[in-house]
């Protein structure tokens, strides 16, 4: 190497350390850095499981003997209730996007994801609601309806205290974090990869997670619809879930299990993604059938969706129903069987090395199996009818769940850990604790079968001796106990001191994230190589050294900015360098905010509530204007290898533009479960909406519907304005846009107001006005757009080049436009019809 | 435009899986609504299930024939792991045919119930 060469190595290498540096004291919690946040989110998630866990244990204790009165009914009720709760919200949803942050873009050979604000904004979202959910069991004011909250008991706010609120008021917020992970995971995978990494070249981890994060988008906003009309009831006696005013609590068992078993995919799928990353990686070859994998990920991700109402085969189901249901049940076994059968294929293909996270990845393929055997046995109507509510079940979902999520996932650690701390784990300690919670895991949930077989039901606090439930409950707490001896092996090994200092790339795996040498480095991937191969550091010959010396993109960071490579969706050819922002404390005190707020209306705080919720959204304008979009100081840059890149992208070439358009994609599917619900009730209602009720003003409701698609129009007119480079006209239509937007906003709001609808009379008015209450929210939004454009375009920041923003608006108002039309089919044309 | 593509791209990929979704929402809903109001009219729900099916089933046809169009006719076996675009267009045309068989499949799982289930029965 020439004085050249290394003087260049230098120079390169201190500026982006400069640039990527990770900050000391108290502003180590401004992060934005993907390495850091990456690692509080996944922290902090185990730290809720390790909670959660303890809570088990507690009713172990209680269950171990017949009439135990260790704990009350009252407390086991919280204790098995927050159990499922942050087992599931808490641990495994969140620990996909924290695992997925932290690992993917190095496995992408990104600096960072595309918006690593939003990232660390999704932390703090998770982190407050976390512990505000969690921490209410110290007092007393846990949930205590079961993790999920079924009406009537959970909407009767005598017999249910405000754990019910904090349940939906945490989770809800949580909830916008995952929304928030996805559409940063999604966008990443599919815009931030390598040059040369196609479609069909990107690690199989990508595709789960391009898949989940899709499952996301369309499993959760049922659940938030869900949240809102069950908030709506608990605070204000709206009677969405009563039936004595024509409500139906079956409503939200729908929208719950519409996103409850697509939740169990969602957390299955990042799982089994590490083992399609660990199991090649010790078979030491390429994974066999890589495109039978991605039919397995993508045929899962949408038949997980047909199978919802299978948790309600009891409720008195039409059996045509149940039929379409169990079918669809049984059909989702073979993309499952699928996978197994390629991991095991590869396995017998290669030379198999058993380590640690191979132990685990064995253990959780036979957990897994048996439990899918058992999914088959209740999918079955005939067969579930029996084992319902019964321990049975309790057995089944916690094989499917240890056995497809936990175990996987500790393969994970033990796999990932040096790649993150640059340390070693004791293969001794892992095989202890492998064993430990293996046969821990079994002793435990073995038994459980055949104790729901003779009849004992879930979630009772007690039981009487002699039901022959005695010794199997007894084995069950041993069993908990040994597997819980098990975790704290793990704990105790990743936390002690002195480990063994990891050699780089211990594993000798071939995917790029093992290029990462010393972990303390923050930039993530010195530079960015083009990629020929799936697993390129078995491939590419001198890849690491070259990777090193900085021969490859972006090798440096001469402009003193963060900056990463956006390539093509299908190709991935380079299109873009991305300058991503850095460190700041407004992603936190955005979620500081507006999770005051939602913690502030569980206590019925209505003031704060508003004013933290103001404040809030005015930190995020401000967190927007100061840190996105931002106009380069050139047009283009020197990307590296001889390549010149822009630096700016609108449209649909913008990663922000992928980001508006996933949201709103999820924002229609929350919109169409408030629509589903509508006829949801036409279908349990001889007339819907009933006869002599009065209706919603027709005449406001088509003037205000035709105001807002007016906007809508004016939008449109301004980007074409603006393309013209016309800055007067550009502003006079969005002042004129928005003015139509509120006038239309305010008819939709007052054509049940002037009729005199009352929605706590009867479902019909509750359910006109959560809808019209929507869309009017969403004008208003987007008249806040609207104004943030025009403000752009006043300061300078909005000309016809630089159009990331309205185009991003416009691209919002796409979508208005839908709720505000579907708005006005459903509540002033649809009636005419039925 | 999902059909008679040159080439392949992610919404081609995703066709047939979301054909099954129309189709298991169809026969839901059509289910739902028949059962709960108009429990008379279940021999023509049960038609239209059928019609359905075999309107499903050949939407999947044809994407599959697309798809095999796309992956060479068969003419290059996985694993489609060069870095070309041939190669990418082959990984497409295979994965998507998967689907295909997987959607078919799980299409007549869904329309079985309305061949052997004949009351709606609450």
């Amino acid at each position: 190497m020439s004085e050249d060469d290394t003087e260049r190595r230098r120079r390169q290498e201190a500026e982006l350390r400069r640039v990527w540096e990770i900050p000391r004291g108290w502003r180590y919690l401004s992060n934005c850095n993907n390495q850091v946040v990456g690692l509080w989110y996944t922290g902090t998630a185990f730290v809720f499981f390790l909670f959660a866990g303890v809570l088990a244990l507690i009713m172990r204790t209680q269950l171990a003997v017949p009439d135990n009165d260790l704990v009350s009914a009252g407390t086991y009720n919280q204790l098995y209730t927050l159990h499922g709760t942050m087992m599931m919200f808490l641990f495994a949803v969140p620990i996909f996007e924290a695992v997925a942050i932290l690992i993917l873009p190095q496995m992408l050979a990104a600096r960072d994801l595309p918006f690593p604000r939003l990232s660390a904004f999704g932390f703090w979202c998770f982190l407050i609601g976390g512990v505000f959910v969690g921490g209410s069991i110290f007092f007393d004011a846990a949930p205590d309806s079961g993790w999920f909250m079924y009406p009537p008991l959970a909407t009767d706010t005598t017999q249910t205290g405000i754990g019910a609120d904090i349940w939906l008021l945490g989770l809800s917020f949580i909830e916008v974090a995952s929304i928030a992970a996805a559409v940063e995971l999604i966008v990443g995978v599919l815009k931030c990869r390598p040059p040369g990494m196609r479609i069909h070249m990107m690690p199989l981890y990508c595709w789960y997670v391009l898949i989940v994060g899709g499952m996301i988008l369309f499993a959760f906003p049922p659940l938030i619809a869900g949240d809102i009309l069950f908030e709506m009831q608990r605070l204000f006696d709206w009677p969405f879930f009563d039936a004595a005013r024509g409500g139906d609590p079956v409503l939200w068992q729908h929208l719950f299990w519409i996103f409850g078993h697509p939740e169990v995919y969602i957390i299955f799928l990042p799982s089994i993604a590490l083992l399609a990353m660990i199991v090649p990686t010790f078979a030491q070859r390429p994974i066999l059938g890589y495109g039978w994998i991605v039919l397995a990920a993508v045929g899962t991700g949408f038949l997980s969706f047909g199978l919802w109402a299978h948790h309600m085969f009891t409720i008195g189901l039409p059996s045509l129903s149940i039929g379409f249901f169990s079918a669809a049940s049984e059909a989702v076994a073979i993309p499952t069987g699928v996978q197994i059968f390629v991991f095991v294929a590869t396995l017998l293909a290669g030379r198999v090395i058993f380590s640690i996270p191979m132990l685990f990845a064995t253990g959780a393929l036979a957990i897994f199996v048996f439990g899918g055997l058992t999914g088959v046995m209740v999918a079955l109507a005939p067969f579930d009818w029996q084992a319902h509510d019964s321990y049975f079940v309790v057995a089944h979902l916690h094989y499917t769940l240890i056995g497809g999520m936990f175990f996987p996932l500790i393969a994970g650690v033990y796999y990932f850990h040096p790649f993150v701390t640059g340390k070693m784990l004791s293969a001794r300690l892992g095989r202890w604790s492998f064993w430990l919670m293996f046969a821990g895991f079994n002793i435990a949930f073995l038994p459980m079968h055949i104790t729901g077989l003779r009849g004992m039901p879930r979630r009772v606090f007690t039981y009487p001796a002699d039901h022959g439930w005695d010794e199997l409950n007894l084995v069950s707490t041993f069993g908990a106990f040994t597997m819980a001896a098990g975790v704290v092996v793990l704990v105790w090994d990743v936390l002690r001191p002195g480990k063994e200092r990891a050699p780089r790339n211990p594993w000798n795996a071939g995917t790029l994230e093992w290029v990462a040498g010393d972990p303390s480095e923050p930039w993530g991937i010195r530079s960015v190589p083009p990629v020929t191969s799936r697993y390129p550091l078995w491939d590419q010959k001198n890849l690491m050294a070259d990777i090193d010396a900085g021969r490859f993109f972006l090798p440096g960071a001469p402009e003193g900015k963060r900056e990463t490579l956006v390539t093509g969706v299908l190709d991935a050819e380079p299109q873009q360098v991305l300058r991503v922002p850095g460190n700041s404390f407004k992603p936190m005190v955005a979620a500081v905010l507006i999770g005051g707020s939602f913690i502030a209306t569980t206590f019925h705080w209505w003031v704060a509530a508003a004013l933290s919720g103001a404040l809030g959204i005015a930190a995020i304008m401000v967190w927007l204007w100061t840190g996105t979009a931002r106009i380069p100081e050139k047009p283009e840059t020197d990307a590296g290898m001889g390549v010149t890149l822009p630096l700016y992208a609108s449209g649909s070439a913008s990663v922000g533009w992928w980001a508006m358009f996933i949201t709103m994609v999820g924002d229609g599917t929350a919109f169409l479960s408030l629509i589903f619900a509508y006829f949801y009730y036409w279908t349990i209602h001889p007339a819907f909406p009933p006869a002599g009720d009065p209706a919603p003003d027709t005449a406001l409701m088509v003037t205000g519907g035709m105001a807002a698609l007016a906007s809508w129009g004016l939008m449109l007119l301004a980007r074409r304005a603006n393309g013209a480079d016309r800055p007067q006209q550009v502003r006079a239509t969005l002042a004129g846009a928005a003015v139509l937007a509120l006038a239309g906003g305010a008819l939709l709001v007052l054509s049940p107001w002037q009729a005199g609808l009352a929605p706590t009379t009867h479902v019909y008015p509750a359910t006109v006005w959560v809808i019209v209450i929507w869309t009017a929210v969403h004008l208003a939004v987007g008249v806040l757009m609207q104004g943030y454009c025009l403000a752009g375009s006043l300061a300078g920041r909005l000309t016809a080049t630089h159009d990331i923003d309205l185009r991003n608006v416009v691209l919002y108002w796409h979508f208005a436009a839908l709720t505000a039309a579907t708005t006005l089919a459903v509540l002033a044309l649809a009636p005419l019809a039925m | 435009m999902l059909f008679r593509r040159a080439t392949p791209n992610l919404w081609t990929l995703i066709t047939p899986p979301t054909v099954w979704a129309l189709h298991f929402l169809f026969c839901y809903v059509a289910g739902a609504i028949i059962c709960a109001r108009y429990p008379g009219a279940l021999g023509e729900l049960r038609l239209s299930i059928a019609a359905g099916t075999v309107l499903a089933l050949g939407l999947i046809l044809a994407a599959g024939a697309q798809a095999y169009r796309h992956w060479g006719f068969g003419s290059d076996l996985p694993p489609h792991n060069e870095p070309t675009e041939d190669d990418q267009q082959h990984f497409l045309g295979f994965a998507t045919l998967l689907l295909c068989a997987l959607s078919a499949v799980a299409v007549l799982f869904g329309a079985m119930p309305a061949l052997f289930i004949a009351e709606c029965v609450r």
